[in-house]
């Protein structure tokens, strides 16, 4: 009877708190959009005349935006870059993850390939980034596959942890289940194993994206002399030719988040319960 | 049949293995090795031994950059941890539209930290000192970008402004691991309010606190974006964090050699941080 009172009382401190809170997350997006949509001219040095709503919802500064920023190819390039690592982490990662937390309790050399792996994610960026940029160059991919390659490198520590943590809760009588029925060890993987390890799948799909997506470091590095952008790059090359036509850059701003936004409000699930899965274990 | 195992797994590691020391291994070595040169990023260059490395700890600009980046983690650290708990808190208790509001206050985390970074380079630019001369405000109707002494606090607060829903997140997958009969246990010994949080619920989310502690001070030890976006490390460089100084100065400044020495101490550094961190966060973990 205690619980069911308790239940039922909304603890309004916390939602004066959280309302309030909520201003200051979306106050920045209120004044993109409004920005985004107005003509220069609309523009005063006042207060209200920025943040006033615009006379007209007109998509000129947008389409305008799309043109000086090569918006269409900056967007592919950035989903093929995201959509690419995902899939090759969720492969490469987990058979890796596989192979090393399979043997990594009973073999010095597994356990020593992980420890070797995992400690990778305590090398910072700043310390492979010059000599990173010569290599790509040396090997001819200073582009988007290079991009790729290093973003499977770099996300392997974390990955890895992941999976053959998640393996642990796999029993070994699956794996030998399927064995006496004479299938192969790289069989069984595919039929058995990667399958079931579905949730962490999406825990490191979620992850890759994410961190892949808003990347601007990578490809500032690597893909600087090859005439392609990603979105997040398109908006660091392209600030210049903004001038003071802050329309035009705010409408480049925000076309650059309605993609993720459209991500996020599908799948806000999915990225939460990725998020949280990524950090806690 | 023992063998077909031990090949496959042999097959599966050591080409993964390969492209892992490929891209970072080799590159880390050879990070190390023109840290002992004088190298340009182009043209021939010669060893100078540990030339760079004494040269780094004479060197003003970056030593500056070393103080703004650890005053920067360390307070930004502080003050997302400390608005994440409330706001954790506040989201676990029991309010109406707890899944909206969970999902709102996590939108910051998944946009670009880039694009972040110039919208609110324009708010402080020119928003904030309109409010500021609306006020009557002297400090704030110039913008605090433009200054020195202040710069540091807009960098700040964007790196907070989305940091925030991260740790808040992680902080509520804590508290909802702190089962309902400890509060109830703890409310009949009179513990409410501050002191049932000081005594009963943070020493259980301990483990969560040190998760947010190493991720806070290791993001913000090498911040990037938002400096890029911002401040571009000015004004009078007092914002140059130490990956943009070894990105600019090592790229495109004629340093290579020398911001490798500095990539190098930065390594250390972020290696011992993180380790001497999770040391002190377990034994904390251990005495209770």
């Amino acid at each position: 009877m205690k619980e069911g009172m308790m239940n039922k009382k909304t603890n309004w401190t916390a939602m004066v708190v959280l309302i309030l809170g909520l201003s200051a997350i979306a106050f920045p997006l209120y004044m993109t959009i409004i920005i985004a949509f107005k003509q220069p001219a609309e523009m005063t040095n006042s207060v209200s005349g920025i943040l006033s709503l615009p006379k007209t919802w007109s998509l000129d500064n947008f389409k305008e935006a799309m043109r000086v920023t090569d918006f269409w190819n900056s967007l592919k390039n950035s989903l093929l870059i995201t959509l690419l690592t995902v899939a090759l982490s969720i492969i490469i990662h987990s058979l890796m993850g596989y192979a090393l937390g399979r043997n990594k309790s009973h073999s010095k050399f597994y356990s020593f390939v992980y420890l070797f792996i995992v400690s990778g994610m305590f090398v910072p960026f700043a310390i492979l980034m010059m000599p990173l940029a010569k290599q790509t160059a040396e090997l001819g991919l200073a582009n988007w596959f290079g991009v790729i390659i290093l973003y499977v490198v770099f996300y392997m520590p974390m990955n890895i942890m992941l999976y053959s943590g998640y393996l642990v809760n796999i029993p070994m009588a699956l794996e030998e289940a399927a064995k006496v029925d004479g299938a192969s060890t790289w069989r069984t993987y595919w039929k058995i194993i990667f399958p079931i390890m579905r949730p962490m799948h999406a825990t490191v799909a979620v992850l890759t994206a994410l961190a892949v997506w808003n990347d601007v470091m990578t490809p500032l590095v690597i893909m600087a002399g090859s005439d392609q952008n990603t979105l997040p790059l398109a908006q660091l090359n392209f600030q210049t030719q903004f001038g003071t036509n802050y329309n035009l850059a705010f409408a480049s701003y925000l076309l650059s988040l309605v993609p993720i936004l459209i991500f996020y409000i599908i799948c806000q699930k999915q990225i939460l319960n990725g998020v949280v899965n990524g950090a806690v274990k | 049949m023992k063998n077909e195992r031990k090949t496959t797994f042999l097959l599966i590691t050591i080409p993964i293995l390969a492209l892992f020391v490929c891209f970072n291994t080799i590159p880390l070595i050879r990070g190390v090795i023109y840290s002992f040169t004088n190298f340009k990023g182009f043209g021939s260059y010669d060893w100078i031994g540990f030339r760079n490395y004494i040269d780094l700890f004479t060197d003003a600009r970056v030593g500056k950059s070393y103080l703004f980046t650890f005053k920067l983690a360390v307070v930004t650290t502080i003050v997302v941890n400390v608005i994440s708990l409330i706001l954790a808190l506040a989201l676990n208790s029991k309010i109406r539209a707890k899944s909206f509001f969970r999902g709102a206050y996590f939108l910051p985390n998944i946009l670009g930290a880039l694009v972040v970074g110039y919208i609110f380079n324009y708010f402080f630019t020119y928003i904030l000192p309109a409010v500021g001369a609306m006020i009557g405000s002297d400090s704030l109707s110039k913008s605090i970008l433009s200054n020195p002494s202040s710069a540091w606090l807009g960098i700040m607060v964007v790196c907070s402004w989305q940091a925030v829903a991260m740790n808040t997140i992680i902080y509520i997958s804590g508290l909802q691991t702190v089962p309902e009969d400890v509060y109830e246990a703890g409310g009949l010994d009179g513990a409410t309010g501050w002191k049932q949080f000081r005594y009963l619920t943070f020493p259980l989310i301990i483990p969560f606190f040190s998760i947010n502690m190493v991720l806070s001070v290791k993001n913000f030890l090498m911040v990037f974006d938002q400096i890029m976006a911002l401040t571009k490390g000015g004004p009078a460089q007092s914002t140059e964090s130490i990956s943009y100084l070894i990105y600019n100065n090592g790229m495109s400044g004629g340093q290579f050699g020398f911001q490798s020495a500095n990539a190098v101490i930065f390594f250390i550094v972020i290696v011992t941080v993180s380790v001497a961190q999770m040391k002190f966060t377990g034994k904390k973990e251990e005495q209770l």
